[in-house]
């Protein structure tokens, strides 16, 4: 079903059809990287691991991590780091020298899309204002690999993640995940994005996955009726999860 | 020296000319690493770590427009029978060198510019064939990382022991023996990517010795190969 293949193994000769993860040595396909052979229509390596590096039109969730006028540095999970400049943030007022951290500051997270990239991996950002992430809401980080596997096929997965835990979930390409909503569904989707993420390469998850959300979410309510009947007793003290 | 080395067509720990010892190979064994993998050949002990691509610091270092290749090559202080002074000396950091360049020509490393791509490789356990052993796990562990590669490397040794060509020399061979050659190459396609030599050989034995080595870099890749694929297909089912 799926066939595993190392770096250097041969795959096609099919040189036309090769795709990412892939590379053509004297007229034959080899791969590249560690990871599960697709073969659909075109010849791609999915790798297991591996860092992210972004590309042009990317949506990526990254931390600011430093200010340098005109830019912010900004941190998105990858071996390179990102500039988002001044423009981007407010095109109607100037943003002083030295007021930058008046709009963006050190620690906040941002959602962005990698607008241009040049040879030398200078990385620049725009702002996608539509989507403000407000401190206390939970980002999770996984392997940007396993990023496809949540999406599933046709956007199964996520659906289904969605529909049963009525929270807001956000997927940047870097492999970070914002999720918003009720604080026991966020814990039931965080810990259901984990697990796909630890068995990615297995079948049947997306079964699998309904199930536990099922299971969890059944096992949450029975834990909330318990503490507040509880809390209701003894009057006073915080009912803590 | 009075025991021969060669006795009766059988070696000291009674191997035939052209045997390897036996090989362990475990895949992803560390979990801070991005790729890591533990290498066992006969008593020789390795664990390879792989960092990156990753910011490479001082900047000067980078190359706009390729990662490079860092390479640690080190002995742990009781890995030999005399305590080993702890720290790199001439010898490790001579085989840190040669092992980086071994696996420089399969790597992809214009995928990453100004990036570092580090390999640690730290001897738990030495009789003879550490570099090799080091340049086989971090061959490995390179894979693990998602690197992208042209092909894996493996490596072994050949010598020449009491006048026989012999494969994959042990800590009494080596010392003893007249000559030991580390060979390491890309199996796929041939490639000698290292070659070392240490004491006296012919022509006719350097080839001789390279062919049985030739033939052991292949049986090599194809352990290297498989512990790989192993490693998940036991989950995939």
């Amino acid at each position: 079903m799926y066939r595993i293949v190392v770096p250097g193994d041969f795959i096609s000769k099919d040189v036309k059809r090769a795709g990412e993860g892939t590379y053509i040595f004297s007229n034959c396909v080899y791969a590249q990287r560690y990871g599960v052979l697709d073969e659909k229509d075109e010849i791609k390596v999915v790798p297991f691991k591996g860092k992210y590096v972004p590309r042009r039109g990317d949506v990526v969730i990254g931390s600011i991590i430093d200010i340098s006028f005109p830019f912010w540095i900004v941190e998105i999970a990858s071996p390179y780091k990102a500039l988002l400049h001044v423009l981007e943030v407010s095109d109607d007022e100037r943003i002083e020298f030295g007021k930058m951290n008046e709009y963006l500051n050190l620690g906040d997270v941002i959602v962005a899309k990698v607008r241009n990239i040049d040879v030398s991996m200078r990385i620049e950002l725009t702002l996608m204002k539509e989507f403000r992430i407000k401190r206390g809401d939970r980002i999770i980080e996984i392997p940007h690999t396993k990023i496809p596997r949540i999406i599933g096929r046709h956007g199964s997965m996520i659906k289904l993640l969605k529909e049963r835990s009525g929270c807001f979930i956000f997927i940047a390409k870097n492999g970070r995940i914002w999720i918003k909503g009720d604080e026991n569904a966020v814990n039931v989707v965080s810990e259901a994005i984990l697990m796909i993420a630890n068995e990615a390469h297995t079948s049947g998850l997306t079964d699998r996955v309904a199930a536990m959300l099922d299971a969890l979410i059944k096992q949450r309510k029975r834990k909330i009726l318990t503490t507040s009947s509880a809390t209701a007793e003894n009057e006073g003290e915080g009912g803590n999860e | 020296m009075e025991q021969p080395l060669i006795k009766d067509g059988r070696r000291v720990d009674g191997r035939a000319f052209d045997e390897m010892r036996p090989i362990r190979i475990e895949v992803g064994v560390l979990k801070r690493a991005d790729g890591s993998c533990y290498f066992e050949l006969g008593d020789n002990k390795v664990i390879a770590a792989v960092y990156g691509p990753r910011e490479l610091h001082p900047r000067h270092y980078q190359d706009a427009k390729r990662a490079i290749i860092q390479y640690r090559y080190n002995m742990a202080p009781f890995s030999v029978d005399e305590r080993k002074r702890p720290g790199p000396d001439r010898r490790s950091i001579e085989i840190s060198k040669v092992s980086r360049e071994a696996l420089e020509p399969v790597i992809m490393t214009e995928f990453y510019p100004r990036t570092t791509i580090d390999i640690f490789v730290e001897v738990l356990q030495s009789d003879a064939g550490t570099r090799t052993a080091g340049i086989n796990a971090a061959s490995v562990a390179l894979a693990d990382a998602g690197i992208p590669m042209r092909g894996l490397v493996s490596a072994i040794a050949v010598g020449k022991v009491d006048g026989e060509i012999v494969l994959d020399l042990n800590a009494i061979e080596d010392n003893y023996g007249d000559a030991d050659m580390p060979v390491a190459m890309i199996a796929k396609t041939n490639t000698i990517t290292m070659i070392q030599m240490d004491g006296k050989m012919t022509r006719e034995e350097i080839q001789k010795g390279l062919e049985i080595a030739k033939n052991a870099c292949r049986k090599i890749y194809q352990m290297q190969r498989e512990a790989l694929i192993s490693k998940y297909s036991e989950e995939i089912e």
